[in-house]
């Protein structure tokens, strides 16, 4: 029972890092209909933009972390929105997908060619000392990380909510027609999307860094549980993404003790199978309604 | 009629002569030319082998308006299965059919959810069945050697032993061929023209009675037929196989070079496999830069010209004073 705890809470811990990654997803989705297939890179460059900082800049960590969220906003959020999607996306989502997988393979080359094609460790924030807690062991690390996430994830939550730029762009997101004859400066709002997306995979990648060693290919599987969590949870709702990630980052763990480790992959693209066929809104998502 | 359809049929007769003759030793006929070295016509081969594969994603892609990241994995369902086969020392052509057979049921079933889902959720599933298949490849040794790998011994066919490089080029283009012969008879038949329909307008095309679903599951698995006729040629060609050319990278490459040379016309396959398989060898000279190249040119091509190559070309030997209607373009023109 014990182990069994543990694992949940380590699922839980990747599970939320996951969900940072998936919300990111589910918001370009819904604002600019943008599939962004280079997701898994975007929360894999950041933690080389803070190594990079480290090691020719000689900046601290915390200084080197700062850098990794500016660099990212400008790079993965501000040009990735004005070179690649903004003169794409009047043609369609095709074209779109096919620019972000060049974009992908592009990130991950230029990382192992730049950086190194090795793993690497990345410096923890928390310290991973173990304590027990009802005879249940739960390393430092794994709470701090569970901290930062839901605490990134309630902010988000209440900027969305309770902020009246929050409810722009989710009005952007659920009619820009609409939204620009109320008066939304609907391409500010899209803007605003891109930034948040590009800030929560800085967040995500400093946060999983230190758990997975930051490597150019760790985008493959990174982007891969940000997708089935968003398609879990319901691509059109942020609440979806975050119950998506937990359950992705829980099975994840689970079943590499009680699946197969050989199987362990398979076992999220089941549920994600079962979920598209069964139910293709998402567990929590709304029926997206289509006009002929 | 544009200028470049009236060029159409003589390019073609002109493009096969160039294949037959050019990898050859002419100078036995008096012609100064000693053919392709050994890896020339590796080269060629495999660029024929990945055009077939791009031909049935094409059908898919480009014809049916449906997506699909899952080609690589029926390249490896037709490897293994033409791999095994062999071994047990079945004819080549029994094989040949067999692999492309088994990669067309596997086709039905993974069509059945594309009644029930739409688009993007359908690239889903089909990644996830690819994922999967990759996973079963490198896990299940006893069956396909696991990440070791298996040898693979080129056939002998009627006598003839197909181990000579060029000698196996000439089954490769024999066979690309034929496949290339029998999907246009099928696009200019009426099952191609509903492929169409159900493209531009699905909703039109069941109210003219075209039934959608066993179209939309035909296009499915006759496009993953092609996927395992591929892998069937595949094997032999390389002649040792392992998990990684059937993972979903490559999965991925094969839907970018279909949009990439051009989605729904009949010679954007060609032109994208070249790109794919060609342009690293011109590359050579980057090294390790050649992938980052090959992605800037890719996201390059979809900003300047999203129909692909063949599109570009289209545009430039079109007349401008004509902004027709363009018959090859919805896939990808259509809004959101």
């Amino acid at each position: 029972m014990a182990d069994f705890l543990q694992l949940l809470i380590a699922g839980i811990a990747t599970g939320a890092i996951y969900a940072l990654a998936a919300i990111g997803f589910t918001l370009l989705w819904q604002t600019s209909q943008t599939i962004n297939f280079a997701q898994g890179e975007f929360v894999m460059l950041p933690a080389f933009f803070a190594l990079a900082a480290m090691k020719w800049g000689g900046a601290p960590f915390w200084l080197a972390c700062l850098v990794a969220v500016a660099m990212s906003l400008l790079i993965l959020g501000v040009a990735f929105k004005g070179l690649i999607v903004d003169p794409l996306i009047k043609h369609g989502a095709m074209p779109l997908v096919i620019s972000t997988i060049g974009l992908s393979i592009f990130l991950k080359d230029g990382v192992k060619d730049a950086y190194s094609a090795e793993a690497q460790p990345f410096p923890a924030i928390f310290p991973d000392r173990l304590i027990e807690i009802l005879g249940v062991k739960v390393s430092l690390a794994q709470i701090g990380v569970l901290i930062i996430a839901f605490g990134v994830i309630f902010v988000l939550q209440w900027f969305l909510g309770g902020t009246r730029i929050g409810r722009q762009m989710q009005a952007t997101a659920q009619n820009p027609t609409v939204a620009r004859i109320l008066g939304v400066p609907v391409e500010r709002m899209i803007l605003y999307t891109f930034l948040i997306n590009a800030a929560l995979a800085a967040m995500a990648s400093l946060l999983i860094s230190p758990i997975y060693l930051a490597k150019f290919s760790s985008g493959e599987t990174l982007g891969m549980a940000a997708f089935v969590a968003a398609i879990v949870g319901g691509f059109n709702q942020v609440r979806g993404a975050i119950a998506g990630g937990i359950i992705v980052g829980v099975l994840d763990n689970m079943a590499a003790v009680y699946v197969s480790t050989a199987y362990r992959q398979a076992v999220p693209l089941v549920l994600l199978v079962l979920i598209i066929l069964f139910r293709p809104q998402g567990l929590l998502g709304r029926k997206e309604e289509r006009a002929v | 009629m544009t200028r470049f359809n009236a060029l159409k049929t003589p390019l073609i007769v002109l493009a096969l002569a160039l294949l037959i003759l050019v990898p050859a030793d002419l100078t036995g006929f008096g012609i100064p030319w000693g053919g392709l070295k050994r890896y020339g016509i590796y080269i060629l081969s495999l660029w024929l082998v990945t055009s077939i594969a791009a031909m049935g994603v094409n059908l898919i892609v480009g014809y049916a308006g449906q997506e699909t990241l899952a080609q690589a994995a029926f390249l490896g369902i037709g490897a293994f299965t033409s791999a095994l086969l062999l071994k047990a020392g079945y004819p080549f052509f029994v094989v040949f059919l067999l692999a492309g057979a088994l990669a067309f049921l596997v086709g039905i079933v993974l069509g059945f959810p594309a009644l029930r889902v739409q688009k993007h959720y359908l690239a889903f599933v089909t990644l996830a069945f690819t994922v999967f298949m990759w996973l079963v490849i490198r896990n299940e040794d006893w069956l396909t050697g696991g990440v070791s790998g298996m040898d693979v011994k080129r056939p002998v066919i009627l006598g003839v032993s197909t181990k000579p490089g060029l000698t196996f080029y000439y089954l490769i283009l024999a066979m690309t061929a034929v496949l290339t012969f029998a999907l246009r008879w099928i696009l200019n038949s009426p099952w191609g023209r509903a492929f169409t329909a159900l493209r531009e307008n699905p909703i039109r095309a069941e109210s003219l009675g075209i039934d959608v679903r066993t179209y939309i599951l035909l296009a499915f698995a006759i496009g993953s037929a092609y996927g395992g006729f591929a892998g069937a040629l595949y094997a032999p060609l390389v002649e040792f196989i392992d998990p990684a050319p059937f993972a979903l990278g490559p999965s991925l490459l094969f839907m970018l070079m279909v949009v990439v040379g051009g989605a729904g016309s009949f010679a954007g396959p060609f032109i994208g496999a070249a790109v794919a398989v060609l342009l690293p060898e011109w590359l050579r000279f980057a090294e390790g830069l050649y992938l980052i190249i090959f992605s800037v040119i890719v996201m390059l091509m979809m900003a300047l010209c999203p129909t692909g190559i063949v599109g570009l070309i289209e545009r430039i030997f079109t007349p401008a004073r004509r902004p027709h209607a363009d018959d090859k373009g919805p896939v990808l023109k259509e809004a959101k």
